[in-house]
C-alpha cells in the first residue's frame, strides 16, 4: 500500500515530525480558500509515484489567482497514468537547506537502514550511483531501535561531505536524533518498506520540517493496518464524490486480479501466461520471450490449484483483449495434472474459448491429464520449450 | 552424504494441526522423516495423526530431543514461532509459511543469528536428502539419491529441476530450497559453504531468480573462495520488468538492482554454467559427472 504525501504527512505528524500547514484540495476554488488562508503555497499533485516536479505536478503560487490558474492546470493533469485527483496545498517554505532522511529495507543485511544525506530534494538513488560518498547509513538492531549516538554518527558522517554545512553541523545532528527516531518508530509501527522524507528541510532557524514524504506499507502486513486502508479507499471514494475518475490510477486489470484472490501481473504482450509456482511462471515468460512472443501477463495459481481456481485464472487473462492464445504450464507436485486438465476443459467448456491454448504438464498423473486434454481436442506438450514455440506460433500476428 | 538433514535429524512440526501442517506431517512421514513431535499451543499432551502433540517448541525438545523444527504456522505468528525454535535451541529451523511480514521476519531473523542457530526460508519448500528426511513440501517421488547438490528459491523450479535430473538418471545429495522473500535465513553463499565440506555433493545447481543481490554475493564467494565443483546456474525473471512484484515477494526489480543480467554475469564470470532452460541444466550437469542423458 502506497499513501500519497498528503497521508504520509499526517503520519508523519502524528509520529511528532514538523510538517508545513497544508490544506487538500479537490477542486480549483478548495485551493483559491486555501491561498486566501495561507498566503504563497505550493500546489502538489497527490499521486502515488515520483517524478511528479517534473511532470508539472508541482507549482509555487503566490495570489489566489495564480492557485487559481495552477490548480485548474493541475487538477486536469495525468502522471504517468495517474489522474490527479487532489492537490496539496502548502504553505511555502523559507527554505536554509534540503536534507535527506529515509527508511528502507536492506535486503543483504536483513535489516532496515536508515539512510541520511545533505544532498536532498534530488533522487536518492542517483545521488547512491553519482556520488556515494555523500550518502552515509545505519543498521539499527530491530529489537532496540536506533541510539542518539548511532543517528549522531549518522548526520556527521554524511556532513563531512558538506563542508559548506559544517557551521550548522552540531545543529543538525543533534535536531535529527528526535526526527530520525520518530521516523523510525513510524515505520516499525506502520510495517513501512519506504518511509522517506526528501527533502528534509532545514528552516533558517535551524529547524527541521518534512517537506516531502513518501511511504509504503507491507502488503503482507496489510492485516495489521485496516485503518490504512480504510483511509485510501475514503480519498479515493472523495475523489469520485468531487466529479474525478477513481483516483487509483492502478491498472484497471490487477485491482481486478486482486478482487479474485489471484496472483496477476500485466504485462504489454499478447501472450496469456499462467502456471503454479512464481519462478515457474517467471521461466514461462521468459521462454515465451526467447521464442520471439510478448507475455501478456504473470498469472501464479499457486499450488494445489482446483479445478475452480483454474477456470477463475483463464477467465481473468482472457478479460485482456490483447491476448490473442493461451499458454498454461503446469509440473505437477501436489498438484495433480489430471485435475488441472479438468479444469482447463470445464472452464474452455463453460467460458466458451475459442482463442488458441497450449498447455504444458509434467509431474504427478502426468499421462492421465494428457490423455484427458487430448481427447477435448487440447493438444498437450511435455517440453516447456517446445510449449512456449506452440504459442508463440498460434498467436503470430495472421496466425 | 548430505547437508542440513538426515536419517538421524528429529523433526517437530510447528503448526502440524492446522490444514497445511496436518497434509504436509503425513507426507513427510509416508517419506520416511523422523517426526517426533507436533506444537500446537493449548493442544498438548493430545496425538494427532499419531504424532504426540506438545504445547510449546521447549517442551518437545525436552521430551523428543527435537533437532530440526518445520513451520507451518499462518504469517501472522510465524516470525513468533520461528523465534520460538531458535529459542529452544533447535539447530535448524525451516519456515515454509509463506506472506510473512517483512518487519516480524527482520526481528526473527536477528533472533535466529542471536541463537546461533539456523533458519531456512520462510517462504521456502524446504529441504530434502533423498532416502532419508525431508522436511517442507517438495514432492516425495521425485526425489533421488546421487551426486548432485541444488539449492534453489522457487518451489516448482526446484521440483522441475530435481524431477529433470532424476530422469536423467542423477540423484541429489540434498536439495536445499533458501525461498523467495526479501528477508531470508540461509542464502545461496551459506548454502554453497554446507556443499563445499560434503564430498557427496559432485556437482550443483543453483536456479536463482530477480531481485536483491544473493546471486551476486554467491557468485562473488564462489570466486574468492576458490570453491572447486562445477555450478550450472538457471536464472528465472529475465523478462520481468522493472517495479513488478513477479508472485514471490522478493522477486522484483528496484531501480537498477536485482536484474537477472547482473546475475547471470556475476555467476558467469565466477565460472559456472548459465543454463537458459531447465533441459540445459540437466545435460550441462550430466556433462559435468561423465553421464550421457537418457531420456524419459
Amino acid at each position: 500500500m502506497k499513501l500519497l504525501e498528503y497521508q504520509a504527512k499526517q503520519q508523519f505528524a502524528t509520529a511528532g515530525i514538523a510538517i508545513p500547514q497544508g490544506r487538500l484540495a479537490r477542486t480549483p476554488e478548495e485551493a483559491v480558500a486555501a491561498a486566501r488562508e495561507l498566503g504563497g503555497i505550493a500546489v502538489k499533485a497527490q499521486v502515488p509515484i515520483g517524478g511528479r516536479g517534473k511532470a508539472g505536478g508541482i507549482a509555487v503560487v503566490g495570489t489566489p489567482e495564480e492557485a487559481l490558474t495552477e490548480a485548474t492546470r493541475i487538477l486536469a493533469l495525468s502522471i504517468k497514468g495517474y489522474p490527479v485527483t487532489s492537490v496539496w496545498c502548502e504553505k511555502a517554505l523559507d527554505i536554509g537547506q534540503e536534507l535527506y532522511l529515509g527508511i528502507t529495507l536492506d535486503r543483504e543485511r536483513r535489516r532496515l537502514a536508515i539512510i541520511f544525506s545533505a544532498a536532498g530534494g534530488i533522487d536518492i538513488e542517483t545521488v547512491a550511483e553519482e556520488n556515494p560518498e555523500r550518502i552515509a547509513t545505519i543498521w539499527p538492531d530491530p529489537f532496540a531501535g536506533p541510539r542518539d549516538f548511532e543517528i549522531r554518527q549518522l548526520a556527521f558522517s554524511a556532513l563531512r561531505t558538506a563542508p559548506e554545512l559544517r557551521p550548522q553541523a552540531s545543529k543538525i545532528a543533534s535536531g535529527l536524533v528526535p526526527v530520525a527516531k520518530a521516523l523510525y518508530g513510524l515505520a516499525s509501527r506502520l510495517d513501512a518498506l519506504t518511509c522517506e522524507i526528501n527533502p528534509l528541510v532545514m528552516l533558517a532557524d535551524g529547524s527541521l520540517i518534512a517537506a516531502d514524504g513518501k511511504l509504503e506499507i507491507d502488503d503482507n502486513a496489510a492485516y495489521r493496518h485496516t485503518d490504512i486502508a480504510a483511509e485510501i479507499a475514503a480519498d479515493s471514494a472523495a475523489a469520485v464524490a468531487a466529479g474525478h475518475g477513481e483516483a487509483g490510477g492502478e491498472d484497471p486489470f490487477e485491482a481486478e486480479a486482486v478482487k479474485r484472490g489471484l496472483t496477476y501481473v500485466h504485462l504489454d504482450g499478447y501472450v496469456g501466461c499462467i502456471g503454479n509456482g512464481a519462478g515457474l511462471v517467471m521461466n514461462t515468460l521468459d521462454l515465451v520471450k526467447a521464442h520471439g512472443g510478448e507475455p501478456a501477463n504473470f498469472l501464479d495459481v499457486g499450488g494445489g490449484a482446483s479445478a475452480e481456481k483454474v477456470r477463475n485464472a483463464l477467465d481473468m487473462v482472457l478479460l485482456d483483449p490483447n491476448v490473442r492464445g493461451i499458454f498454461i504450464n503446469i509440473f505437477g507436485g501436489i498438484t495433480r495434472c489430471d485435475e488441472v486438465a479438468r479444469g482447463i476443459i470445464a472452464a474452455r467448456d463453460q467460458l466458451k474459448i475459442t482463442k488458441p491454448m497450449v498447455v504444458r504438464m509434467t509431474g504427478t498423473s502426468e499421462a492421465e491429464g494428457r490423455r484427458l486434454l487430448q481427447e477435448a481436442g487440447i493438444t498437450p506438450g511435455v517440453s516447456a520449450p517446445e510449449a512456449a514455440a506452440a504459442i508463440v506460433k498460434l498467436t503470430a500476428e495472421g496466425a | 552424504m548430505s547437508v542440513l538433514v538426515n536419517s538421524k535429524s528429529r523433526v517437530v512440526i510447528q503448526g502440524m494441526t492446522g490444514r497445511e501442517g496436518t497434509f504436509h506431517t503425513q507426507q513427510m512421514k509416508l517419506y520416511g522423516t523422523n517426526i517426533v513431535g507436533g506444537v500446537s499451543p493449548g493442544k498438548g499432551g493430545t496425538v494427532h495423526e499419531g504424532v504426540d502433540v506438545f504445547d510449546t517448541v521447549a517442551d518437545c525438545v525436552a521430551a523428543t530431543g527435537a533437532n530440526v523444527s518445520g513451520i507451518f504456522v499462518p504469517p501472522p505468528y510465524a516470525a513468533d514461532a520461528i523465534m520460538e525454535s531458535a529459542a529452544a535451541g533447535i539447530p535448524l529451523t525451516v519456515a515454509i509459511t509463506e506472506g510473512i511480514p517483512v518487519h516480524d521476519m527482520i526481528r526473527a531473523r536477528a533472533a535466529v543469528k542471536a541463537a546461533g542457530t539456523l533458519l531456512l526460508g520462510p517462504n521456502c519448500p524446504g529441504v530434502v536428502t533423498p532416502g532419508e528426511c525431508k522436511v517442507g513440501i517438495i514432492p516425495n517421488h521425485i526425489n533421488k539419491p546421487g551426486p548432485v547438490g541444488v539449492v534453489a528459491r522457487s518451489g516448482t523450479l526446484t521440483y522441475e529441476v530435481i524431477q529433470g535430473l532424476g530422469q536423467a538418471g542423477l540423484g541429489q545429495t540434498t536439495s536445499v530450497g533458501i525461498g523467495g522473500d526479501p528477508v531470508l535465513g540461509l542464502s545461496f553463499t551459506d548454502v554453497l559453504e554446507l556443499f563445499a565440506t560434503d564430498d557427496a555433493s559432485r556437482a550443483i545447481v543453483l536456479i536463482g531468480e530477480i531481485g536483491g543481490t544473493d546471486e551476486e554475493a554467491a557468485a562473488e564467494w564462489i570466486r574468492s573462495s576458490g570453491f572447486d565443483k562445477p555450478v550450472v546456474a538457471f536464472i528465472s525473471g529475465r523478462t520481468a520488468p522493472p517495479g513488478k512484484r513477479m508472485g514471490h515477494a522478493g522477486a522484483i526489480i528496484s531501480g537498477n538492482k536485482g536484474t537477472a543480467q547482473s546475475k547471470i554475469d556475476a555467476l558467469s564470470a565466477a565460472g559456472a554454467d548459465i543454463a537458459d532452460t531447465i533441459e540445459d541444466v540437466v545435460a550441462m550437469i550430466a556433462k559435468h559427472l561423465g553421464k550421457a542423458v537418457v531420456a524419459g
